[in-house]
């Protein structure tokens, strides 16, 4: 007979079981059993953040950085809805998350009880799966699910509800080593068949383009990937997601693609005639205008979720599986045969590439006396070699960060595409900096969307976590203000940020340190300055051009090939 | 195009939810729904009838099987299949309608399941088709009140979805 244990005790021992090393939360009375569960041993380290929104991410940047789930522990009512934020941006980009609510006790739930509220209805649109445990008999079981469903196919969000009578409640505690789940089955082989055709159009493409997105990232295909392209001496371009999936420093990296993406690897997707998509999603923000989009093009695309693939663009070739899985499929199709791509024609396209990345779309005034956003990410990038961990907020600066700092690695790019979410920049480089202590984690930020998780620099000081924060200071919440200049004739309607607080006080009032730099002089030993305080977090509120935009823009609507440039 | 997507899905609370929010969600319509136990009381059964273009109807259908609640789906018009809905109506028979109202219902092989000297109610089944003809047929007029299950809906032959 194993020991009973209350619902409190299993919950921590099941996380101890699954190995989890932090869960990021906020208490509450709902989930105070829990707590005092946690208290009462040390494996399992907990996080304690200033919102229920900053856990979320936080936990996210965790499992961003370390392919891991992050866990959440929030309390019922307004500690769940605090959390949805964060979970509708981990679903948008399919990362792994297991949160824990509390709930009312089993017997007042709709009941209006107090700080009831529906936390699997709320959630159920952004989640991957949840739950509402009703029995503390199934507690252990519906976690490993909840572990289960969170890391495997592709991965998301799962929810448990738990009321908090079932965390009073005993049971024996027996953490089941497997599950199944008949209901749920995904598909990590791709069809060998497909896998033929594909390898087959591959080699006879003669102006090919890989296109691969956060799938790689997911899949920890970064290498397989990188032996592909290299192999075939075809061009790659990335989304948001999917940077530092190939080293951005090799010459066969196009940049990213899409909206914001260069011109080169634009119009490598408008001209091709064989597209080679892994893991990518086709986005709206990728694919610009779905009627202009690759109109030469044969498609082939490899994602693990048969639902991505024709849902925006009708495929040729559909591979469901896992990318790591297929793409090694793919190189031992290669290596039985003898054929190899048409060196000709492949010398004709990257000829034609070289010219359009001729064009230096990334280019931008380096004389100008005001800081540049731009400059400011280019010394980042050389100051760190290119070896940070990079967070980052929504807005301009995201995107300057994905043009102008060149990932090699994956897992360094840590943002959130899908939803776009103003405030994940800070709370998950707690997150990353937490699973790689020795690392460094910058947060690239802009004085709107710092300000919507600045408590969690409290959280910073609490735990010691020395974060960077570049904060590129516009006074606008630019991105909104370059689309007020571009589409709405420069009425600036609500998007100059008023009123700043003084970021360097600021940082110093939660016992940071702070740093304004208004000099384009500056900005380098700023940024050396900083980084050598190793222990210490820093503030680096950098006053840069008020009107910079972001350059290459694909308009709303428009096709990849119809950029507006510098 | 009106499809009939048969659902095996996990008898628990909140699997109908999902469904539910899976189609208002993403705007897919809706025309009918049912849903009960199965003769396993772990899995329900459920009849979907929606329409759309070919591209609307394969995401409904991959965004189904997503579901982590759902077991196993077929698109029944896809191949030879039976439909059927049962439809109760209580209908004014007064005087001379009477008659005419017991023919109508015999001709559509319906059921008269409760009389008063003033109503019937009747049974029918059949396609979806056959019972709005029966409406037309009454007329308006001689309607008190109809309900509908919606459409259920099974594969012809040796097909089964289990
Ligand atoms: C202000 C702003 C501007 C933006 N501008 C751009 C832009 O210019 N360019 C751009 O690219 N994006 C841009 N984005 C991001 C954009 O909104 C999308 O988030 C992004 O394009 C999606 O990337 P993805 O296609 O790689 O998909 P992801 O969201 O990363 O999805 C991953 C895909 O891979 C699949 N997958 C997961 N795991 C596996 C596995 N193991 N094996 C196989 N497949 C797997 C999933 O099913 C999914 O289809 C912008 C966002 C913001 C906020
Ligand atoms: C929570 C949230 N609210 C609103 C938006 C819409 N939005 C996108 S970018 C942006 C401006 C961001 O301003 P700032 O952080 O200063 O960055 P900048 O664009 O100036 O670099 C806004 C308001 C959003 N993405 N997220
Ligand atoms: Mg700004």
């Amino acid at each position: 007979m194993s020991m009973e244990l209350t619902g409190a005790e299993i919950v921590v021992r099941c996380l101890r079981d699954e190995g989890v090393e932090y869960v990021f939360g906020y208490p509450g009375g709902a989930v105070l059993h829990i707590y005092d569960a946690l208290f009462q041993q040390e494996q399992v380290k907990h996080i304690l953040v200033r919102h229920e929104q900053g856990a979320t991410h936080a936990a996210d940047g965790y499992a961003r950085a370390t392919g891991r789930p992050g866990v959440v522990l929030v309390t019922s009512g307004p500690g769940a809805t605090n959390a949805v934020t964060g979970i509708a941006t981990a679903y948008m980009d399919s990362i792994p998350l297991v949160v824990l609510t509390g709930q009312v006790p089993t017997a007042l739930i709709g009941n209006d009880a107090f700080q009831e509220v529906d936390n699997v209805g709320i959630t159920r649109p952004c989640v991957k799966h949840n739950f509402l445990v009703k029995d503390v008999r199934d507690l252990a079981l519906t976690l490993k699910k909840a572990f289960y469903i969170a890391t495997t196919g592709r991965p998301g969000p799962v929810l448990v509800d738990l009321p908090k009578d079932v965390t009073a409640a005993k049971a024996p505690y027996v953490y089941p080593e497997r599950v199944r789940i008949r209901s749920y089955n995904p598909v990590t082989r791709g069809h060998p068949g497909q896998i033929r055709r594909a390898v087959d159009l591959i080699l006879r493409a003669r102006r090919p383009v890989f296109y691969t997105g956060g799938g790689v990232i997911l899949s920890d295909a970064a290498e397989v990937l990188t032996e592909l392209v290299q192999r075939l001496d075809y061009p790659i371009t990335s989304t948001l997601m999917g940077l530092g999936g190939y080293p951005a420093t090799d010459r066969r990296f196009l940049g990213m693609l899409g909206m914001h993406g260069t011109y080169e690897a634009n119009m490598a997707m408008h001209h091709c005639d064989v597209l080679i998509a892994i893991g990518a999603r086709f986005d709206d923000r990728v694919t610009g205008n779905v009627e202009k989009f690759c109109p030469h093009a044969k498609i082939i695309h490899v994602d693990i979720d048969p639902a991505s693939i024709s849902k925006n663009v009708k495929v040729d070739i559909p591979i469901v599986g896992d990318v790591g899985r297929v793409l090694r499929d793919m190189l031992r199709v290669l290596d039985a045969t003898d054929r190899s791509p048409d060196r000709e024609a492949l010398a004709a396209w990257w000829r034609q590439i070289e010219e359009w990345r001729a064009m230096d779309c990334l280019k931008y005034d380096r004389e100008a006396p005001v800081i540049k956003p731009q400059y400011v990410l280019e010394q980042l990038y050389e100051v760190t070699r290119g070896e940070a961990f990079l967070t980052s907020d929504v807005g301009q600066h995201q995107m300057w960060a994905a043009q102008f700092y060149k990932f090699d690695k994956p897992r360094r790019w840590i943002n959130s595409g899908g939803l776009g979410t103003m405030g994940f920049g800070l709370p998950a480089a707690m997150g990353v900096q937490l699973a790689h202590p020795d690392a460094l984690v910058c947060c690239i930020t802009g004085e709107g969307s710092i300000q919507m998780c600045i408590q969690e620099l409290s959280t910073c000081k609490q735990y010691g976590l020395p974060i960077k924060i570049i904060n590129l200071n516009n006074r606008y919440l630019g991105m909104v203000r370059q689309w007020q200049e571009f589409f709405y004739q420069g009425r600036y309607a609500m998007s100059y940020m008023e009123s700043l607080p003084d970021f360097v006080k600021l940082a110093e009032a939660y016992g940071h340190v702070g740093m304004r730099i208004e000099r384009r002089e500056d900005v380098r030993p700023a940024l050396e300055e900083a980084l050598a305080m190793k222990d210490r977090l820093v503030f680096l509120d950098f006053i840069t051009d008020q009107t910079e935009n972001v350059y290459p823009m694909v308009p709303a609507g428009a096709g990849l090939s119809e950029m507006i440039l510098v | 195009m009106r499809h009939i997507i048969s659902i095996l899905l996990e008898n628990e609370a909140g699997a109908l939810s999902r469904v539910a929010g899976l189609f208002s969600a993403r705007g897919y319509n809706i025309h009918s729904l049912t849903v009960a136990p199965t003769e396993d009381p772990s899995l329900s059964r459920m009849t979907l009838v929606t329409s759309g273009s070919d591209e609307v109807i394969e995401q409904i259908t991959k965004q189904l099987n997503k579901l982590i609640d759902v077991v196993k789906l077929v698109d029944l018009t896809e191949g030879p299949h039976i439909e059927r809905e049962l439809m109760l109506i209580k209908l004014r028979a007064e005087g001379e309608a009477r008659a005419e109202l017991l023919r109508l219902t015999e001709i559509f092989r319906g059921r008269v399941l409760d009389v008063t000297p003033t109503t019937y109610t009747v049974e029918l089944t059949g396609t979806g088709e056959k019972l709005d003809a029966f409406l037309e047929a009454v007329g308006e007029g001689a309607i008190l009140e109809t309900v509908r299950s919606g459409t259920s809906g099974i594969a012809r032959g040796e097909r089964a979805l289990a």
